[in-house]
């Protein structure tokens, strides 16, 4: 038998902390499509990105067609006839399409304009920044196979595609394949790794923990050997409350290029009310949420508790108990800064100031007490951001954002005004919370940790926006969801009433209801 | 009348030629991505060389090689110190106008108060400059490497992942960007004034780094920018006899109005036009 | 938690030492050696007293300077044009000295109007900066050569003094606005004490205030600030504006204690606006630091004298100085490891 198209044999990467890839194996064959499948943080990218040229393993080899070989960029990779398509688009986004195709290839001195629109779908002459996340990837595959790849390597091609997109993209690959192109396709989402694949390799916690044809492959396996147990079931959501929390009517809210994100988008929300919405990326969410959140201009109306929010800063917001988990998280703490800092970026002047100082030492008691309290793994509080891993950023986010404006675990503190909280009280008067992505990028364990958080506040009579692309959180937590499309916001309905496929046609806008 | 016109007219070109060899040499750089504000540093020490040949009696083609030369290995250095260091670039680029222009006045010392018997003519100069700015205008438009460049500037991962040695476009552009500055002084000190005085290069390197922002890093409009300059110059020779006005008013306004020009850039959004990745260093694996 | 707190200081020390190694080159090729010339310079400012006195002086404006600075620069707002805003310091505590009718208060006024002199002049850059996203390096940097021009224009036109013979300058302050000097020496100590407690004051304003809290978020994150609503541009122009003014006080200082007049540019200023910026590189972003860093480029400027008189070598050689030393350190700054978690 030939040897395989491609191989790794024992690749192992350390980082500072942690093993990102602890002897993996893997094989590829011509015309096969392969999964690798894996919770975030198992390491898939990071294998991946060995692959491409952009790290270099500690140990292991990579050999092609049997041969080994060392990959030392992606020019190398390319060389060899590995192509990567990125989770997000690297295209130069003020080219053109045409630009964007032939750079990098050998060619004339002179462009010339002898490109054929060809099979592609996308207007050679567009901007690249006109176009949407699907067509982006569909320049990136079309680069890839012009300069002739023998191997795919799709790195959650999906994450930006509604379910008739994916499809279609599954189609296309079918194609791609069946010319003898290998195709690795890396995943955590089971239904199209079991839709797709001839094999599937699992990795967990760095590990490589399985393999399976997929003949024998069955739903429960893969979910055991991704997860290493049994799925804990989902944590039960505590109805809303009656009343009025938050409530939004005719929303406009224009982009930075100045084109409308978000066209007269209304709901109201009840205390303790979760309202999921979901989108293709682009449909608008992060005008909305920015919206909401204090961040940018809108036109219409958006009352909390009653009183409107246009024209409130973030800080005058949050007083008011309205908290923002940005979708990014390096735009929600300083990494030069340290833990204590960051939580004390929303209470500086209010509940941490002392006249006209900072009160520094209940910033850093306040500080220890939220370490211990959210479970996020540093030495102390004065532990610099940067040295932090993404769960761990994201846990001091929350950590601020969920304890809102009065920080009441301590039932003696009071904000001055005479009002104390009692301890149960753990929400510090937040009111409401705009959560963009709030476990994006965040290993299971600080996943499960998050979704419980969000739970309790929600119990506890917070109201909850919850924009992700994620739709198994979208359905575990939402009381009701509504879909972004194109700016435009339908729904919400009670989450019982919208299917995984009508929330598919819903987020491509085929679906008239 | 037309006679005069004529006559304005040349002197202003010949007045903008430096600033526009230097801004076409800063818009290849800027266009890579790199930041360079060390252009008034390489232009003293690209006098200097160009001069301490000449000087010497040898051929003008040999003083503007010499030019050339040093121009480019002080941008090398900047090139080291922000590209594989990756320090500040713009801090970078700052302490080399400094070290450029003291180690030119130190080195230079030795020349002052001795003209040049033999200065070079403006015109092949004037010429170059034109043909500099129409010839990377071209190379950015219509040609693969200059697609290349103008990729490595708005995207670097981009250009990474496509196989394009971002690192070492970005030298390749910092080099040419020096040569340019080099040569813009060598015009200082061959033709226009042909001798040497410290401090010679009064400050077009920075009026350069400006007239970049203003015409928005395009070469062509960069002629019409420098023109534009170089008419002012002009006028505040022309100006200064009469009596009302200050002299001092004609000494400070090139340097006021290049303030003005970066305000009126600044109204037009002309940033939104900057390379994307214009003065951001780049690591490969980074997000 | 491992960072040893002197490793820093150690790998600047060698950052410095480079730095004077390659400025020995420039030495050499001028046709000096090296080694005499910094034993001179050591001499001058060390052992010599009349030299330390020398040092002293020039480290009181750059105390004053390089504190705003440093503030600024931790806003993220490069002023280079410190040296304009130190000449405007000057022409408006001149104002105040030369033209109000004679009160106590006409000194704390002279420094008043210096800093708001200052301050007004780094107010386009600031300005432009805030609101229009202008990079503030070169419009502060145009503006020095414009406030050159004023003052030769002040100096040899209106304010032309009355009995000036060769060199252009104004008329003498009165007697009771020049500030004192310690004995023999050109050390004008109110300034410096004022300089002092400048960096004292800034350094408690950024660690122990709500509002250097968000200049040190708006220095390091803009996108954090903005999310935390932090109105950044207001962070910013106010940075510009009081490095401005702590130049002007300098400029005030200059005039008031040590001229006592208005003077060409170069005499009121020996590029102390340029040498401030090292000064504040130094800091670290911390303004209590320039009381160590401002007498060290003070030093490194009153040797430069000494390499003007004793070595007949231009007064360029400090621009030489100061280029390479900004050098050394930014790249020891980039090549010294941090601890930073990269991967997954």
């Amino acid at each position: 038998m030939d040897p395989p198209l491609l191989e790794l044999k024992g690749i192992t990467k350390r980082f500072p902390g942690v093993v990102a890839n602890d002897h993996v194996d893997l094989a590829l064959r011509a015309g096969e499509v392969h999964a690798l499948l894996g919770e975030n943080g198992a390491g898939k990218t990071t294998l991946m990105s060995i692959l491409y040229g952009l790290q270099r393993p500690d140990e292991g080899e990579i050999r092609i067609d049997g041969r080994p070989v060392r990959i030392h960029s992606p020019r190398e990779a390319l060389r060899l006839g590995l192509a990567l398509v990125p989770q997000h688009p690297l295209l130069v986004e003020r080219h053109t399409v045409a630009e964007n195709l032939i750079l990098g290839q050998p060619g004339s001195f002179f462009l010339t304009r002898r490109m054929r629109q060809e099979s592609l779908p996308v207007d050679l002459d567009a901007r690249v920044e006109d176009l949407s996340a699907g067509q982006k990837q569909q320049v990136e595959i079309a680069r890839a196979l012009l300069r002739g790849a023998r191997a795919l390597i799709l790195d959650e091609p999906t994450s930006v595609l509604a379910p008739p997109e994916v499809e279609q993209l599954f189609a296309q690959l079918a194609g791609i394949k069946a010319r003898g192109v290998a195709i690795v396709f890396i995943s955590h989402k089971l239904d199209e790794v079991l839709a797709l694949s001839d094999r599937i390799t699992v990795l967990r916690g760095g590990k490589k923990v399985g393999e399976r044809a997929r003949a024998e492959a069955t739903r429960e396996d893969l979910i055991r050997l991704m997860v290493g147990r049994d799925l804990l079931p989902p944590t039960a959501v505590s109805p809303p409350q009656q009343g009025v929390r938050f409530e939004v009517e005719g929303l406009e809210v224009d982009a930075d290029s100045g084109r409308r994100a978000v066209r007269g988008a209304s709901f109201t929300l009840a205390p303790g009310e979760v309202l999921g919405i979901a989108g293709v990326a682009g449909s608008g969410q992060r005008e909305l949420a920015e919206a909401l959140a204090g961040l940018r201009s809108f036109r219409g109306r958006v009352l909390l508790d009653g009183a409107p929010i246009s024209g409130c800063s973030p800080a005058e917001l949050f007083a008011r108990g309205l908290a923002h988990v940005p979708e990014d998280r390096a735009t929600g703490a300083v990494p030069a800064l340290n833990i204590a800092e960051a939580l004390a970026l929303r209470t500086y002047r209010t509940t941490l100031r002392r006249g006209s100082r900072l009160d520094l030492s209940r910033m850093t008691a306040e500080a220890a007490r939220l370490i211990q309290e959210f479970r996020i793994a540093a030495p102390g509080p004065e532990t610099p951001v940067r040295l932090l891993s993404g769960g761990n950023v994201q846990r001091t986010i929350l950590a601020r954002e969920l304890s809102g404006p009065l920080r009441s675990a301590d039932p003696r503190r009071d904000d001055g005004s005479g009002r104390t909280v009692s301890a149960d009280d753990r929400s510090g008067s937040l009111r409401a919370l705009i959560a963009v992505h709030p476990t994006y990028g965040v290993d299971v364990g600080a996943t499960e940790q998050i979704h419980r958080l969000l739970v309790e506040r929600a119990a506890q009579g917070v109201s909850v926006v919850l924009v992700t692309e994620n739709i198994d959180e979208l359905y575990a937590l939402s009381h009701r969801v509504a879909v972004l499309f194109e700016g435009t916001l339908r729904g919400p309905w009670p989450v019982a009433e919208v299917g995984v496929e009508r929330l598919g046609r819903l987020m491509t806008g085929r679906d008239a209801a | 009348m037309t006679q005069e016109l004529l006559a304005a007219a040349l002197r202003a070109l010949s007045l903008g030629a430096p600033l526009l060899i230097a801004a076409v040499g800063a818009i290849a750089n800027e266009r890579a991505g790199v930041v360079n504000l060390g252009i008034e540093g390489m232009m003293s020490l690209g006098a200097l060389a160009a001069f301490s040949v000449a000087v010497e009696g040898h051929s003008p083609a040999l003083a503007v090689a010499a030019a050339l030369a040093a121009g480019m290995l002080a941008a090398l250095v900047h090139a080291v110190v922000s590209l594989t260091v990756a320090a500040n670039s713009y801090v970078s680029g700052l302490a080399l106008a400094m070290l450029g222009v003291g180690v030119a006045g130190i080195l230079g010392r030795r020349y002052e108060g001795f003209p040049l018997l033999d200065p070079v003519a403006e015109e092949p100069f004037l010429v170059a400059a034109g043909a500099l700015a129409v010839g990377l205008w071209v190379f950015l438009r219509f040609t693969r490497p200059g697609l290349v460049l103008r990729s490595v500037g708005e995207s670097p991962a981009a250009a990474d992942a496509l196989g394009v040695h971002v690192t070492a476009v970005r030298y390749g552009a910092v080099a040419f960007g020096g040569a340019l500055a080099g040569l813009a002084g060598a015009f200082l000190s061959l033709s226009y004034r042909p001798a040497w005085t410290d401090g010679m290069s009064g400050g077009l390197g920075w009026i350069a780094v400006a007239l970049v922002i203003f015409v928005g890093w395009h070469p062509l409009r960069a002629v019409l920018g420098s023109t534009f300059f170089g008419l002012l110059y002009y006028l505040q020779f022309r100006l200064q006899d009469q009596g009302r006005i200050p002299v001092e008013v004609f000494g400070a306004m090139p340097y006021a109005l290049v303030v003005v020009a970066l305000a009126l850039s600044g109204l037009r959004k002309a940033r939104g036009s900057a390379p994307a990745a214009l003065g951001i260093p780049y690591r490969r694996g980074e997000r | 938690m491992t960072l040893r707190p002197l490793a820093p200081l150690a790998v600047y020390g060698a950052a410095v030492a480079v730095a004077f190694a390659l400025v020995g080159g420039v030495l050499a090729a001028f046709g000096a050696n090296p080694l005499e010339c910094y034993g001179a310079m050591l001499h001058a400012t060390f052992t010599d007293p009349q030299g330390r006195s020398e040092v002293l002086r020039r480290t009181i404006p750059l105390l004053l300077i390089g504190g705003g600075l440093t503030v600024a620069f931790r806003a993220g707002f490069l002023n280079i044009g410190a040296e304009g805003q130190l000449l405007l310091g000057a022409v408006g505590a001149a104002a105040v000295a030369l033209f109000l009718p004679a009160t106590p208060a006409n000194l704390p006024a002279m420094f008043l109007a210096g800093a708001t002199a200052g301050a007004l002049w780094a107010f386009p850059a600031a300005w432009l900066r805030s609101r229009l996203r202008v990079h503030e390096i070169l419009t502060t940097l145009m503006l020095t050569p414009v406030a050159e021009y004023l003052v030769v224009y002040l100096i040899n036109g209106p304010w032309r003094g009355e009995h000036v013979r060769g060199f252009s300058y104004t008329d003498s302050f009165p007697e009771r606005l020049q500030l004192p000097v310690l004995e023999g020496t050109l050390v004008h100590w109110p300034t410096l004490a004022l300089g002092a407690a400048l960096a004292a004051a800034l350094q408690l304003l950024l660690t122990y205030t709500p509002a250097g809290y968000e200049l040190r978020v708006v220095g390091s994150s803009p996108p954090v600030a903005r999310y935390a609503g932090i109105a950044i541009h207001r962070v910013v122009f106010l940075a510009g504006i009081l490095s401005g003014g702590a130049a002007g006080l300098a400029g005030a200082g200059e005039v008031a204690g040590i001229h006592h007049r208005l003077l060409e540019p170069a005499q009121v200023s020996l590029g102390y606006g340029y040498t401030a910026i090292i000064v504040a590189w130094l800091a670290r972003g911390r303004p209590i630091a320039v009381l160590l860093t401002a007498p060290l480029l003070g030093a490194i400027l009153a040797g430069g004298d000494t390499l003007k008189t004793g070595f007949n070598m231009p007064f360029r050689i400090i621009d030489v100085f100061s280029g390479t030393l900004l050098l050394c350190l930014i790249t020891a700054e980039a090549l010294w490891p941090r601890r930073e978690r990269r991967g997954p």
